[in-house]
């Protein structure tokens, strides 16, 4: 469907996530080590002079999940670029013809959830919280299974959306936000309880 | 960090990774399989349209014709075109060019190509074929067929030169011959343009009056062709390509094949006959061609001609005493006439040139069966040259000639008529044959003027066209074994050629006993016509050829690919009925110089499959000697490098990448920019 489709898709899908990563992970090239590995952590650890790991554990949560977040992504979304670039679109077996467009919204709506669903897990682990990880898993399938509701797109897209700013929510405050530090970021201002590398 | 720890930790941790590693690996191969075995959201956007054929390019030494598309494919809205006041819709009143236009048959006319042709909105063409045939005929053939490459000339009777006497073929518009900038195609299944006008009439009729909406039906055909402008240009690419280049990209492809031809009596092919034998030629082409690629079932313009030629050669050699006889026959099959007559002027040339065993002068006389399937009330016209004979040594011999085929059809029913001496012979490779040297001879048809074929060189020259009728609800071996009236009317012409040719050869004997068997033409036109993958065909043929046959309508184009389908399984075919079984072993039959035997120079063995056992599934091979050869159908041009030659044939045919056809839906310009609009505000 041409280089517009190809694009205006590509951007809604990965726009934001790009942007976060833009944002908190490339000025730090460890948190770009472990958004690229992972599970790289034994191996700084060894690298580092004092013994002790670099990185925080909740920023390696959030640049683990927003690496997986992006990798889910691109195999969802790159095989259905790659069809976008051609002169056709969906829709002459009786499909929607809004395909690629909720399609890319669902990739961004799973990419948000990747990035939350680590920063709870990690939590979860750290913090010996069962409750949290199995929270993680039953959400995922909740997301998976609203997909059944495709063609009818309100019935995937907006319970999805709705449950990722839930865990957004929930993940901002395990990370130890609270409502005032969030209204002075929308204002401008620096926060002054920002977590510290190492601890 | 301890040290111990460290080291239990790790293997742990080996383990854990070993087990995520196989896990990533396993998930990339599912996934990776998934993307190969057929992508579904393509399958969700595109319906490929599979039984279609492509119009390619074709050079000769001045022109190209044919279609070319672009690099990428040309895409358009369909429009359907069922009568001609729609066109006016894909010509001026659409709002959405470019079009696609999905043609009916019966409207595919010289008149409405040249208004296509010669506009901006159209981007490509799909022709429907219709069924039953047009009415009126349809030959997109020249009228007057391999001019300029026959006989006649400003210095051979050019009272006859380019059909000033007659067109042969007054049907042809000549749409072959044309050179069109967009993708055409034929869609032979009637199901896949059903599917198409049901997109169309789903999505782009308007409604009441008002435009189409979008989303819209398009259609996408991809034809790309790497030559241009003509064989010289594209040939010297391709020669600079292969010279200098590590990886050559060649552009065109001579046409060529290889001819088959056998002797009644066995000669020795690795010298020169003596001088002082003379032979008699007989010839039929084996080739035919339409506007589309590979479409050429040519039934009345060739694959009648040569079963009737096969026929007569079985009959003759089922004759007793033909090892005696006098004076010696050649049975010739041309390949590749249709393109002005690559074969026969190979043929010539190679006998001027002393590269074939027998010389242009050891014929003694020359016939020819043109098209024959079509005789009006049992009426066989003969046709001569005029200007040869007023040689005062032909003109016997061709009375001779005319005489013994008229003796010949006595009790038969076939009426020999000779056409008025003043007109000129019909396009023929006996026509190649008298540049070089004036032979006596004749060509037989069924017309007396213009052909009586209305579908000459079109893809509705099938077995309809030639009247084969078989009776409903037979299997395909009834259908196989079934002699249809087709069939009996070609043995009969077939029995007359054999016992001409009988006493043209010095036989003195009885001609009556010899006849020509309605089952085997009947067999042969089956093979030939509806499928080649029946039960006689797989126990003549080589046991490692099983792609030879096919379940799909059978084909006659010359194709670029070295020996088709066609020339082998004539080749086949004629060791079968004119060669005998020879009880050799398999190592002898495969390796005859091995066993010391001066017989053996003569003739040519092939071990066959041989025929299955009504009980069993193994069949019982055989050898068979026969005198049957290929001799390769290139034009002389090529040979000697003139690209541009107006002597020899130089037609190519152009390369070409990847050549396929969808169809799909086309979003609104709108949607796109509402897409794009969404995306810069996410970002």
């Amino acid at each position: 469907m041409t280089l517009a489709v190809f694009f205006g898709c590509s951007f809604i899908a990965f726009g934001p996530a790009l942007g976060l990563c833009l944002f908190s992970v490339v000025r730090e090239p460890l948190r770009v080590i472990i958004l690229v590995a992972g599970k790289a952590i034994e191996g700084l650890v060894a690298l580092s002079e004092d013994g002790c790991s670099p990185i925080s554990i909740q920023q390696m949560a959030y640049v683990a999940g927003l690496g997986f977040g992006l990798m889910s992504g691109a195999f969802s979304m790159i095989n259905l670029l790659a069809d976008a670039l051609g002169p056709g679109t969906v829709g002459i077996h009786g499909d929607s013809q809004l395909y690629f467009l909720t399609s890319a919204f669902m990739t961004m709506v799973m990419i948000f959830l990747h990035t939350f669903w680590g920063i709870l897990f990690f939590h979860g682990c750290e913090t010996q919280r069962w409750w949290e990880m199995v929270a993680v898993i039953f959400t995922h399938l909740i997301v998976s299974g609203l997909t059944f509701w495709n063609p009818l797109y309100l019935g995937s897209l907006i319970p999805s959306y709705l449950l990722m700013f839930a865990t957004a929510a929930w993940a901002y405050v395990l990370s130890g936000g609270c409502t005032q530090n969030l209204l002075r970021s929308l204002q401008g201002q620096q926060s002054e309880t920002s977590p510290q590398p190492g601890s | 960090m301890a040290a111990g720890a460290g080291w239990r930790m790790g293997a742990g941790e080996r383990g854990r990774r070993g087990a995520e590693t196989l896990f990533r690996g396993l998930l990339f191969c599912v996934l990776g399989c998934g993307f190969c075995w057929g992508n579904s959201v393509e399958r969700k956007i595109y319906i490929p349209l599979n039984k279609t054929a492509p119009c390619v390019r074709l050079l000769n030494a001045t022109h190209q014709i044919g279609c070319q598309s672009s690099m990428n494919g040309d895409t358009g809205v369909i429009h359907v075109v069922e009568k001609a006041q729609d066109l006016k819709w894909v010509l001026t009143d659409g709002p959405h060019p470019p079009y696609m236009v999905l043609l009916d048959g019966e409207l595919f006319t010289r008149e409405l190509m040249l208004q296509l042709k010669g506009s901006s909105r159209i981007s490509g063409l799909a022709v429907a074929i219709s069924k039953p045939s047009p009415a009126q005929g349809f030959s997109p053939g020249l009228k007057c067929p391999n001019d300029g490459f026959g006989v006649y000339s400003n210095d051979y009777g050019p009272q006859y030169a380019h059909c000033n006497w007659t067109a042969w073929n007054p049907l042809g518009n000549g749409l072959a011959y044309e050179d069109f900038n967009f993708p055409i195609f034929l869609l032979e299944d009637a199901n896949e343009t059903q599917v198409i006008k049901q997109c169309y009439q789903d999505h782009n009729l308007p409604q009441n009056g008002s435009v189409p909406e979008y989303p819209l039906c398009a259609m996408q055909l991809f034809a790309h062709m790497h030559a241009v402008t003509n064989t010289v240009t594209c040939m010297r690419r391709s020669s600079l390509q292969t010279a200098f280049s590590l990886n050559p990209e060649e552009v065109c492809d001579a046409l060529s094949d290889y001819n088959v031809w056998s002797t009644l009596k066995p000669i020795n092919t690795s010298s020169k006959i003596n001088p002082l034998d003379e032979v008699i030629i007989v010839a039929t082409r084996i080739d035919s061609h339409s506007f589309f690629w590979n479409v050429a079932p040519g039934a009345e313009s060739a694959v009648a001609s040569f079963v009737t030629h096969l026929a007569a050669a079985e009959a003759l050699h089922k004759v007793p005493d033909v090892q005696m006889l006098p004076r010696n026959i050649m049975f010739t099959f041309f390949q590749g006439e249709t393109f002005d007559y690559i074969g026969s002027s190979r043929m010539v040339y190679d006998m001027k040139m002393d590269k074939f065993p027998i010389r242009l002068d050891n014929i003694h006389s020359f016939l020819e069966l043109s098209q024959v399937a079509l005789r009006n009330s049992s009426v066989l016209w003969v046709h001569t040259d005029p200007v040869s004979r007023r040689n005062d040594s032909i003109q016997p011999q061709v009375e001779t000639l005319v005489e013994a085929l008229i003796n010949s059809s006595v009790g038969a029913n076939v009426t020999l008529q000779e056409v008025g001496q003043s007109q000129p012979l019909p396009p023929s490779s006996f026509q190649r044959f008298l540049r070089a040297k004036s032979i006596p001879g004749v060509v037989l048809a069924d017309h007396r003027t213009s052909f009586q074929n209305r579908y000459y060189q079109s893809m509705y020259d099938t077995a309809e066209n030639i009247l084969m009728k078989y009776p409903e609800g037979l299997s395909p071996e009834e259908t196989l074994d079934y002699v249809t009236d087709t069939a009996k009317s070609l043995a009969e012409v077939a029995t007359v050629v054999a016992r001409a040719l009988y006493q043209l050869a010095g036989g003195t004997g009885n001609t009556s006993a010899i006849q020509a068997d309605p089952r085997t033409v009947s067999r042969m036109l089956y093979g030939f016509l509806i499928k080649t993958n029946n039960s006689w065909f797989q126990s003549i043929i080589k046991q490692d050829l099983k792609g030879l046959l096919g379940d799909e309508l059978p084909q006659h184009y010359i194709a670029v690919t070295t020996l088709v389908n066609t020339t082998q399984l004539v080749q086949y075919v004629l060791a079968n009925l004119t060669g005998t079984v020879v009880n050799f072993t398999k190592e002898e039959c495969l390796n005859p110089e091995k066993t010391p035997n001066p017989e053996k120079e003569m003739y040519v063995y092939t071990w066959v499959q041989g025929s299955r056992d009504p009980n069993s599934t193994s069949r019982v091979p055989f050898c068979v000697q026969s005198t049957v050869h290929l001799t390769k159908a290139a034009s002389p041009a090529f040979e000697l490098k003139q690209w541009g030659s107006t002597e020899y044939s130089t037609w190519t045919e152009s390369r070409w990448k990847d050549i396929r056809a969808r169809i799909f839906l086309i979003a609104s310009k709108e949607l796109e920019s509402t897409l794009e609009a969404i995306a810069e505000a996410d970002i």
